[in-house]
């Protein structure tokens, strides 16, 4: 199973999503943001988080328009599977692969810590791994993470179980307590909070890990 | 010439930072300020004869995120 990490100037987790993917049993490329193609035979793109192009104009706005997001956009609507925590869901709400906005946390702060996160639904290949109502713990490290939509979008993302993940204590003023959501066809999810930062022993919580195994085991089995 | 791009805000998005402004010049002893809201400019120099019409698309593409923003053109 062939997973490739996009690099805008800026990123800064792009390396970790990686070791992430890798330790699950991806075979990873790292893909420069000026790239028109995606790797041949990829089947997840990694969109990571950080401050693309410095946050400039909107978070995720510049990278949302860069050459490699053209190829993104191409390979979603194929079918093919997007995971984009934080800067990447910031980007891929800016491209209109995903519904809504995030705008700066409601308290103005930039947050940067550990926070419980609800299972939403089990139905995507993100979150087969757990069950609905599993509390995990992920950190989160953001500034603008509020999620927001109209009230019809909202209604349509519960009505649909499109909703993957709630904070177990909304720490940004997000709508509805949403930390991520998925895409129309489950394939393409955009999540705030960073499971890459908890894959692995050494990052003292491994409450991610089942995200990127379980994940790797459906993508390798379809 | 020149454009000028004014991005809010759309009326009813909650607008964490002008309510920290609004709370900031309460603090100052500024009285009576009801409500603020923050937003930006963005100033466009432009070959001669481009039209509003483009700078318009430029919105919609770029300069602002209709989800959650309206935007206004000046042309001078």
């Amino acid at each position: 199973m062939k997973a490739a990490v996009i690099v805008f100037p800026g990123s800064n987790c792009d390396r970790d999503l990686a070791t992430a993917f890798a330790a699950a049993g991806c075979d990873v490329s790292m893909v420069w943001h000026k790239d028109t193609d995606l790797p041949a035979g990829v089947d997840i793109v990694g969109i990571p988080g950080g401050f693309s192009f410095g946050d400039y104009l909107r978070c995720g706005a510049i990278a949302a328009n860069s050459p490699i997001c053209r190829a993104v956009k191409a390979h979603a609507d194929r079918g093919g599977y997007v995971f984009g925590p934080c800067n990447g869901f910031q980007i891929l709400t800016e491209t209109g692969l995903l519904p809504g906005a995030l705008l700066r946390n409601a308290g103005l702060k930039y947050i940067c810590r550990t926070v419980p996160l609800v299972v939403a639904t089990s139905d995507s290949v993100y979150t087969r791994g757990y069950d609905a109502g599993d509390t995990i713990r992920i950190p989160i490290a953001h500034h603008d993470g509020n999620y927001t939509a109209d009230a019809a979008t909202l209604d349509r993302l519960e009505a649909e179980d499109r909703i993957a993940f709630r904070y177990g204590a909304n720490p940004n003023g997000s709508a509805r307590d949403i930390a991520g959501i998925l895409s129309e066809n489950r394939r393409v999810l955009g999540l705030m909070p960073h499971p890459e930062r908890a894959a692995d022993a050494a990052q003292g919580n491994t409450d991610g890990a089942p995200f990127f195994r379980h994940l790797t085991e459906a993508l390798t089995a379809a | 010439m020149k454009a000028r791009v004014f991005v809010m805000l759309k009326d009813g998005v909650l607008d964490p930072q002008g309510a920290a402004v609004q709370h900031a010049l309460g603090g100052l002893g500024f009285e009576g300020v009801e409500g603020v809201r923050q937003g930006k400019v963005i100033e466009l120099d432009l070959a001669k004869g481009t039209t509003e019409e483009t700078v318009r698309e430029m919105c919609e593409k770029l300069l602002a995120n209709t989800v959650i923003e309206s935007y206004r053109i000046e042309m001078a």
